[in-house]
């Protein structure tokens, strides 16, 4: 059926009423969305500023001056956490898919290399961010390995980060890689593909299309976690954002950093949202409900 | 086989005494069969009888339990066979397509061409679209399996099979899932096939197609062969009381249609 076989005919009374009132109905819906989110918002507006310690909080956290001040000392930690966000997301990639391969072999000589795998995933889904940070960061440094120099603590936090959501990730890839229907593999191996070849060509590119929504909601997650490498002294967004606030004794400085991680946050998230809509479409194709 | 040999191709398939037990229930007990070059081989039987578990034998996606697979008179069963070698020279095309939903038609079919194949890109590309012309589907070669309809997917996959030229083809009730207007299309390749010389294995409930196209008829029932023969003998001339039975009710079911 063609759109220009669609046209061809034209509308009937009953229709055109049907379409009148739908377009009545919209522009109603529109209407109502808007009043009532204008009302929110003045209300939400006037509890916060008649509250009695507004003037005080406004003066320590909504700073101009002091926001404009400490913007570019904040913006530069920033491009720290940027350069840790992406070193981070690659090797996470990487190791996480590993781990997931690893997980499926079902050779019985792989068993030690399964088992290990799996303990490594339950260990680092377990230990939360923050101490992995301070046993990678302190501890590596403590070992005084010489041949490895002084490391940064940037390198430090990338690779605590990097060990802590391979874990998730991993586990994301195998949920993934389970969820491509055996009767692929079939087809596949029956063509005479190998079983390496059948993952590589089929198995995976499938997994990681049905990955792609949880994939992403976990690097937004990544992308806000990378501001705790400040804890190892790294003079990231946050950290800067603390020695202004000491500077000027407002806490203003936080909020400046707060939204620009939330205004790099934000392409990501419709990003998702978008890659998760598509996906919903093409797999529920029609209805209207 | 009543045949005389001297009529006959070389034997492409002999299965010998095959045995195929899941947990302590057998499935084929003692199978034993031929398909010579050339040759379409129809098994028949109602569902749970091994048709399937055969044909899956064969491409060695089930292990036997016992007896020989030979494939030209190489026993593939062995273990110490490589299997991916094997499965390149036998074609098997599923009941329900399992076309790869990543894959264009044209992926799909040159995807094996080139990675067990070897053959380069362009190459493959020139091959798969000259198969896709074959059974008509040219100007849907870049359309992904889910806008096909059933026997359109159904000749795809079954080309997708044939592309790497297998010594044998099996076809797995291949069209027990489609509408019964699109058997014909699907059948219509099957018999080009045929005579083209491609050699075949095919469990099928299409028991006319069976009687007109195929050299030789299986019927099985309980993992055990009732009866076989050549399929006009077979068709007109069944012998054994259940064998009389399963036609007779699949035909009534037919009737009833």
């Amino acid at each position: 059926m063609s759109n220009s076989e669609a046209r061809r005919f034209s509308p009937s009374e009953i229709e055109l009423d049907r379409r009148a009132f739908r377009l009545a109905r919209k522009r109603k819906s529109t209407l109502v969305a808007f009043i009532s989110t204008l009302a929110f918002a003045v209300f939400a507006w006037f509890a916060l500023v008649s509250s009695p310690g507004w003037p005080r909080v406004e003066q320590s956290f909504f700073n101009w001056e002091t926001a404009v001040e400490a913007f570019p000392a904040v913006i530069d930690g920033l491009l720290l956490n940027l350069r840790v966000l992406f070193f981070s997301a690659i090797g996470v990639l990487v190791f996480g898919l590993t781990l997931a391969l690893l997980r499926t072999l079902r050779s019985p000589i792989f068993t030690p290399i399964r088992l290990l795998a799996r303990g490594y995933v339950d260990l680092f889904r377990g230990l939360p961010l923050i101490i992995v940070l301070y046993l990678v960061g302190f501890g590596i440094p403590g070992l005084r390995l010489e041949f490895l120099g002084r490391i940064p603590v940037e390198v430090l936090g990338t690779v605590a980060l990097t060990l802590t959501y391979s874990a998730y990730v991993a586990e994301v890839f195998r949920a993934g890689i389970e969820a491509v229907h055996p009767s692929q593999r079939l087809a596949a191996r029956s063509l005479g593909l190998t079983y390496g070849q059948t993952m590589k060509l089929v198995v995976l590119p499938q997994a990681f299309r049905k990955v792609a929504p949880p994939l992403m909601n976990d690097f937004v997650s990544l992308q806000k976690d990378v501001g705790l490498i400040s804890v190892l002294g790294a003079v990231d967004a946050v950290r800067a954002a603390q020695i202004e606030v000491a500077q000027f004794a407002n806490f203003t400085p936080y909020v400046v950093a707060g939204l620009l991680f939330v205004l790099l946050a934000i392409p990501t998230v419709r990003a998702a949202d978008y890659v998760t809509n598509r996906l919903a479409k093409r797999e529920q194709a029609g209805g209207v409900l | 086989m009543s045949k005389s040999v001297n009529e006959l191709g070389p034997m492409i398939l002999n299965v010998k005494g095959v045995w195929k037990s899941f947990e302590d229930k057998d499935v084929l007990k003692g199978i034993d069969l031929e398909v010579y070059r050339g040759q379409i081989v129809a098994l028949i039987g109602s569902s749970g009888s091994g048709k399937s578990t055969l044909l899956r034998s064969v491409n060695l996606l089930e292990e036997i339990s016992d007896g020989q697979i030979l494939l030209n008179d190489v026993d593939i069963a062995d273990p110490r066979i490589n299997q991916d070698e094997v499965r390149r020279q036998i074609g098997l095309v599923f009941q329900a397509y399992n076309l790869f939903a990543h894959l264009s038609i044209l992926e799909n079919i040159t995807l094996a061409l080139r990675h067990v194949q070897g053959l380069e890109a362009e190459e493959a590309k020139t091959k798969a679209l000259a198969l896709l012309d074959r059974i008509g589907l040219l100007e849907k070669a870049n359309e992904y399996p889910d806008k096909l309809s059933g026997g359109q997917q159904q000749r795809t996959a079954i080309m997708r099979a044939v592309a790497l030229n297998p010594t044998l083809l099996l076809l797995d009730e291949v069209t027990s899932a489609l509408d019964p207007e699109l058997v014909s299309e699907v059948l219509e390749l099957i018999r080009d096939l045929k005579a083209s010389g491609t050699s075949i294995l095919m469990a099928t409930h299409e028991l006319s197609f069976a009687r007109d196209v195929a050299d030789w008829v299986v019927f099985l029932d309980g993992g055990v062969i009732i009866e076989e023969g050549p399929a006009k003998d077979f068709f007109e001339n069944p012998k054994m009381p259940r064998t009389i039975e399963f036609l007779q009710r699949l035909r009534r079911r037919a009737g009833e249609q």
